[in-house]
């Protein structure tokens, strides 16, 4: 990439300070991942932790976006700020991708306490970019007070986002209830809120039948009942009741501790992924060392046997 | 790391069937696309650029207000202190006014009847390249 290079540090105060271009820029090499991403990740480390993080996630066109765009209106208030991560996903045959959730978000555009950001999923499985703790958390150290992070459009169990969100909103649509069981036992789990989105169509009151009976058959969390909220998202109509609700389960989140406990475990799992990364890495470099140091040696002849040769090899990874 | 353009509709005019067209020949060559609906404002072209932190501004103008619209995005790209952005123009541009936007620092034109693999081509040589600033 041709873009000017400019020191990190520098980058950062002036992140800090407002400037939606230099956030902008930290927000790449955060995605570009490697040692600038690492080096930005420690330094916003300190001062994160105040932010209140919101996943919507839910089948293609369920009306995330749209959700979305009508939540943060009615989360602005005041000197409130507000960040979306809007993720779609990376085509497979190209690389490329359509970032178009900005389209149905577009009216707030004028409002300077409302930061966009959109990302390409760049292969990562799970309906999220792997990069996006990290990017929650430089949002969250420079002073945003509600991060909304939208999933691609997904139809099941694709939890990623309960992990990394404090309160995950699963969209659904009227007729929900008609798909196969399956499909749906993922979502019945990570959803701290149901909307029914799209509440104009026919079928609304019967998708609310239906999933309290779901809800009620699973294991209800001792203090949490999802709540099913239905919501014409286009008109803006039952988007306070969300609000209220999403605010509602992050004091709940608080006051029992569960808060902290959640965003420790994901920490210690990313503790995990980050050392599982380079010992593959190590492992990965100490067979090739080992392949060609023994050039002509074959499996053709079955004198190697691969059991041994990796018992050999993993005294080697240090 | 994939390339980021935003494909962005400046002016009055409603019709995005040519960006659309853009935004999906871009995402097949590999690029990432950021598209932002019709109808937007320099100065808003501008702040999404930033948040977006994008290579290429493409603005599509089809209404014949290119030379202001495109002066007003340029400007108001520098105001946000995004200097190392391309900004490339497509659409109705005549013949003659293709010099007079180089000249304002644009970095390339597309007129209506520029090939997509032209268009994308050329935008790969241009990811690859500082803008003069
Ligand atoms: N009738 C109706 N249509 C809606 C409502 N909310 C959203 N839509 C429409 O549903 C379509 C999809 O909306 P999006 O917000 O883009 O859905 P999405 O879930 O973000 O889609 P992806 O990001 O592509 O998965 C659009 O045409 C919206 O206008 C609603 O409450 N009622
Ligand atoms: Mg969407």
């Amino acid at each position: 990439m041709a873009r000017c290079k400019r020191p990190i540090d520098e980058l950062i105060a002036e992140a800090f300070q407002g400037s939606e271009f230099a956030l902008g820029r930290l927000l790449s090499l955060i995605e570009d991942g490697g040692a600038a991403a690492d080096l930005i990740s420690s330094h916003v480390f300190p001062y994160t932790g105040r932010a209140r993080v919101i996943g919507i996630t839910g089948a293609p066109g369920a009306g995330k976006s749209t959700l979305n765009n009508a939540l943060v209106k009615e989360l602005r208030t005041g000197d409130i700020r507000v960040a979306v991560l809007a993720v779609d996903p990376t085509s497979p045959y190209s690389g490329g991708a359509i970032l178009g959730d900005r389209v149905r978000m577009a009216s707030h555009v004028g409002d300077s306490k409302v930061f966009i950001r959109s990302v390409a999923t760049r292969g990562h499985l799970g309906g999220l970019a792997l990069s996006i703790p990290q990017a929650v958390r430089v949002l969250d150290a420079v002073g945003f007070d509600w991060i909304i992070i939208e999933t691609v459009g997904v139809g099941q169990v694709e939890l990623a986002i309960s992990d990394t969100a404090d309160t995950t909103i699963v969209v659904v649509n009227p007729g929900w209830g008609d798909d196969v069981q399956a499909a749906k036992a993922g979502l019945l789990e990570i959803a701290d809120l149901f909307v029914i989105n799209k509440a104009d169509r026919a079928g609304a009151e019967q998708t609310k039948l239906d999933l309290q009976q779901m809800i009620e058959l699973k294991t209800p969390t001792p203090t949490w009942q999802p709540p099913i909220l239905m919501t014409v998202a286009i008109q803006g109509m039952g988007i306070g009741d969300v609000a209220a609700n999403a605010l509602r389960h992050h004091h709940w989140m608080e006051d029992s501790g569960r808060l902290v406990e959640q965003r420790d475990r994901t920490l210690w799992l990313e503790v995990e992924n980050i050392l599982t990364q380079r010992c593959i890495g190590k492992v990965r470099k100490q067979v090739q060392q080992t392949r060609s140091r023994s050039l002509r040696a074959s499996f053709a002849d079955r004198q190697l046997d691969p059991i041994k040769i990796a018992n050999e090899i993993v005294d080697l990874v240090d | 790391m994939p390339a980021k353009v935003l494909v962005a509709k400046p002016g009055l005019d409603g019709h995005d069937r040519g960006a659309k067209m853009v935004a999906r020949a871009l995402r097949d060559a590999g690029f990432e696309v950021i598209y932002t609906g019709i109808r937007q404002q320099p100065a808003y072209i501008a702040r999404i650029a930033a948040q977006e932190d994008v290579d290429i501004v493409g603005l599509s103008i089809l209404s014949g207000a290119h030379l202001s619209m495109t002066k007003k995005t340029i400007d108001a790209l520098r105001q946000a202190g995004a200097n190392d952005v391309h900004v490339i123009v497509g659409g109705t541009v005549p013949t003659g006014d293709t010099s007079k936007l180089l000249a304002m620092g644009v970095s390339d034109v597309f007129p209506t009847g520029t090939t997509l693999e032209e268009l994308v081509t050329r935008c790969k040589a241009l990811v690859a390249t500082s803008p003069e600033v």
